[in-house]
């Protein structure tokens, strides 16, 4: 792709170039002596052919749709359809939120995205002590079948697609939106959505977690399984390096560590059910975070595509397109937006969806002004939305498709990352694999290196958040509206819940429930047994303590 | 005998993982020569207090993210008081809005922090404010 001649020319020009820089940095100094992405990448002054010379087009750029799909999946780019614009969203009772999500569709808003709250997501129910305060807080509580239900009435589920942001029970929470749908009619082969249902990233990062890592994937595999067979359409499982980042890793380790550990999945899946890759490969789905270093996210999200279809064709000897094709989700990073001067967090939000798009996401969320400080407001919710849409139908950057592709700089930047993200699955693969090295605490050390490294850089000045450590305005009135949970949704939702049981054939609950035990002790599928526990109106904490009973619970070893 | 270094209870109450804060912290303060012991997450305040007695220790610093501080952090310093515990420092940080913070105070806390809040600010407050327990 670059010639020698071309390598021989251009390394002229560059030392001219170099010594005329020389002579003004002489007069001039640089601002500061080094320049270092957010993940402390070393970036060069320039970067030219002689930095990307050992490319060969068609093995390693090609066209979209082409292996290695660096510049995407699917060849018609966003022409035919833009990314699906996704908002998390989740409050309060299942009526509350069904009521964001309504309004959120009447403003353009393409998929719905589920956040749930705390107990929901450890799998607790509202009466539970531990969900002493923590009900409806960060998402929408939901207990049995009976909120589900509110959650999506008047949804068409045919039609939208769901994603659920859910972990240890997300069998139980997939289980209550396919008895939903059959309670509906809808064939199961036409119901569409994710469930995050990544553990892996849990240890590692975001700390919901239930059972231990071993038992923890076998329920995913469960799950991979099961659609594979009944739900074709759903995605079971979202490989998430959002909160890697989040709890914050460099770029490099949150590629690395998300594709480890989807590949650990796939291990998984092929070894314990027999599996053929390319059976279920196809809908294993991928969700990253775009932080604040424009370029360096856009060669990461590239870099992703190409690393995992390498992957899946060497390691894994998949033969399906569909197989090497890694689809993905993508948020705004929540930890790189600041409690001061609030405002600034719209213009942030906004060039960290641009990166996704221009990274080639299949669908995005974008933050909202005051996440950090709240709930989110309905204005601030708006105006994250109305970002993707100006970016979409505005700016022009979705006509054409990977527009950075070929530049000096993207593209060394995108082989610098997948070489660096290697080197990391490499060292996990020798550790025995990534529940292994999670066992050793490797990936958690390695995170809490990086955000500690992070935190006293920004406590130094080395690095800049503006508001927070540059431009301070030191009498700042933060004037923005704070939403906030009634305490009154925990009283309301106990009262739902204790009608639920009260109403409910107890009998039946509790064999449903010995079903799912007998099961797990068998090593069986618990999918099919969990659908007909919710039909029962078995709830989510009822199902997970059988988890828990069978499989252990899981403490947080309190790495740092 | 050597002077008694500040012992610090680092925790998470509640449910709530988003530990980053809390580790950062864990670091931070073992670095500025204090001693720490991180509970990790999902600890409940019976489980904190019982913490914070047994291991004898001048500082306790609660973090929650979840929007769930309001009740956990109170019930951590009443649990204190009622074993006799009250000389125990409560501190707490995370994602506090304005309104929560008289409160917190009123309930006990002698500190709150926020996003944005640096490291020495932390380390400083507790040079400042706490003596080791003899």
């Amino acid at each position: 792709m670059i010639t020698d001649d071309l390598v021989n020319k251009s390394s002229a020009l560059r030392q001219k170039w170099e010594d005329e820089v020389k002579k003004i940095v002489a007069k001039h100094p640089d601002q500061k002596e080094s320049w270092t992405t957010v993940s402390d990448l070393g970036i060069k002054r320039i970067y030219g052919p002689e930095d990307i010379k050992d490319m060969d087009f068609e093995r390693d750029i090609a066209y979209p749709g082409q292996y290695p799909y660096l510049r995407g999946c699917q060849p018609s780019g966003y022409r035919g359809k833009y990314w699906t614009f996704r908002m998390f969203s989740g409050m309060g009772t299942a009526v509350e939120t069904n009521k964001r999500w309504k309004y959120l569709l009447a403003t353009g808003q393409t998929g719905l995205s589920t956040a749930f709250d705390f107990p929901t997501l450890m799998g607790y129910d509202t009466d539970s002590p531990k969900a002493r305060g923590e009900c409806g807080k960060v998402g929408v509580a939901i207990d049995s079948i009976d909120d589900f239900r509110d959650l999506i009435s008047g949804i068409p589920l045919d039609k939208i697609t769901t994603s659920m942001t859910i972990n240890p029970p997300a069998t139980i929470l997939w289980a209550m939106y396919i008895a939903c749908a059959q309670e509906q009619g809808i064939p199961l082969n036409k119901i569409g959505g994710t469930i995050q249902n990544d553990m892996l990233k849990e240890f590692i990062a975001q700390k919901t977690f239930m059972c231990p890592p071993e038992p923890s994937v076998k329920l995913i595999s469960d799950t991979i399984e099961f659609g594979t067979k009944y739900v074709p359409k759903w995605n079971t499982v979202s490989i998430s390096g959002y909160h890697i980042r989040e709890a914050g890793s460099t770029a490099v380790q949150e590629l690395a560590f998300t594709l480890r550990d989807g590949m650990e999945y796939v291990e998984d899946v092929v070894r314990r059910k027999g599996l053929q890759v390319d059976e279920f490969a196809p809908r294993l789905s991928f969700f990253f975070n775009s932080h604040i270093d424009f370029f360096e996210e856009i060669a990461k999200l590239r870099a992703a595509r190409r690393i995992w279809a390498k992957a899946m064709r060497e390691r894994y000897g998949a033969k399906d397109p569909r197989s090497l094709w890694m689809r993905f989700h993508t948020q705004t990073a929540g930890c790189s937006l600041t409690a001061q001067q609030p405002y600034n967090n719209v213009v942030r939000t906004a060039i960290q969806a641009l990166a996704g798009v221009l990274g080639g996401t299949q669908s995005l969320h974008t933050n909202s002004l005051d996440e950090v400080l709240c709930l989110p407001s309905d204005h601030a919710v708006q105006i994250a939305l109305r970002t993707q849409q100006i970016i979409a139908e505005e700016t022009g950057v979705a006509s054409t498709i990977d527009p950075l592709a070929g530049s000096y700089f993207v593209e060394a930047l995108t082989n610098e990352m997948e070489e660096k993200a290697w080197e990391y699955i490499h060292k996990i693969d020798d550790m025995g694999g990534m529940v292994a090295a999670i066992e050793k605490g490797f990936p958690q050390l390695e995170i809490s290196d990086a955000s500690y490294k992070f935190q006293k850089q920004i406590d130094a000045q080395e690095k800049v958040m503006i508001g927070v450590n540059k431009y301070v305005q030191e009498d700042e009135q933060v004037d923005i509206p704070i939403v906030e949970i009634d305490d009154s949704v925990e009283a309301e939702q106990l009262n739902r819940l204790a009608e639920v049981k009260r109403k409910r054939d107890n009998r039946k609950v509790a064999e449903t429930l010995k079903d799912i035990e007998a099961a797990c002790k068998k090593g069986e599928n618990v999918m099919p047994y969990c659908i007909e526990a919710v039909k029962n109106y078995a709830t989510v904490q009822e199902i997970c303590d059988v988890y828990r009973g069978v499989y252990g619970e899981y403490r947080d070893p309190g790495i740092y | 005998m050597a002077e008694r270094r500040i012992r610090i209870l680092l925790s998470k109450p509640g449910l709530d993982g988003h530990d980053r804060g809390a580790k950062v912290l864990a670091r931070c303060f073992r670095d500025a020569g204090f001693e720490v012991i991180y509970t990790g997450c999902h600890q409940t305040p019976e489980q904190i207090a019982a913490a914070a007695i047994q291991e004898d220790v001048d500082v306790v610093g609660l973090s929650c993210l979840s929007g769930a501080h309001k009740y956990l952090f109170p019930q951590v310093v009443k649990l204190l008081k009622a074993e006799g515990a009250d000389d125990i420092t409560v501190i707490g940080g995370g994602i506090i809005p304005e309104q929560d913070m008289q409160p917190l105070y009123d309930a006990g806390l002698k500190a709150l922090f926020t996003p944005g809040a640096k490291l020495d600010s932390l380390v400083e407050w507790i040079n400042t404010n706490v003596t080791p327990r003899a």
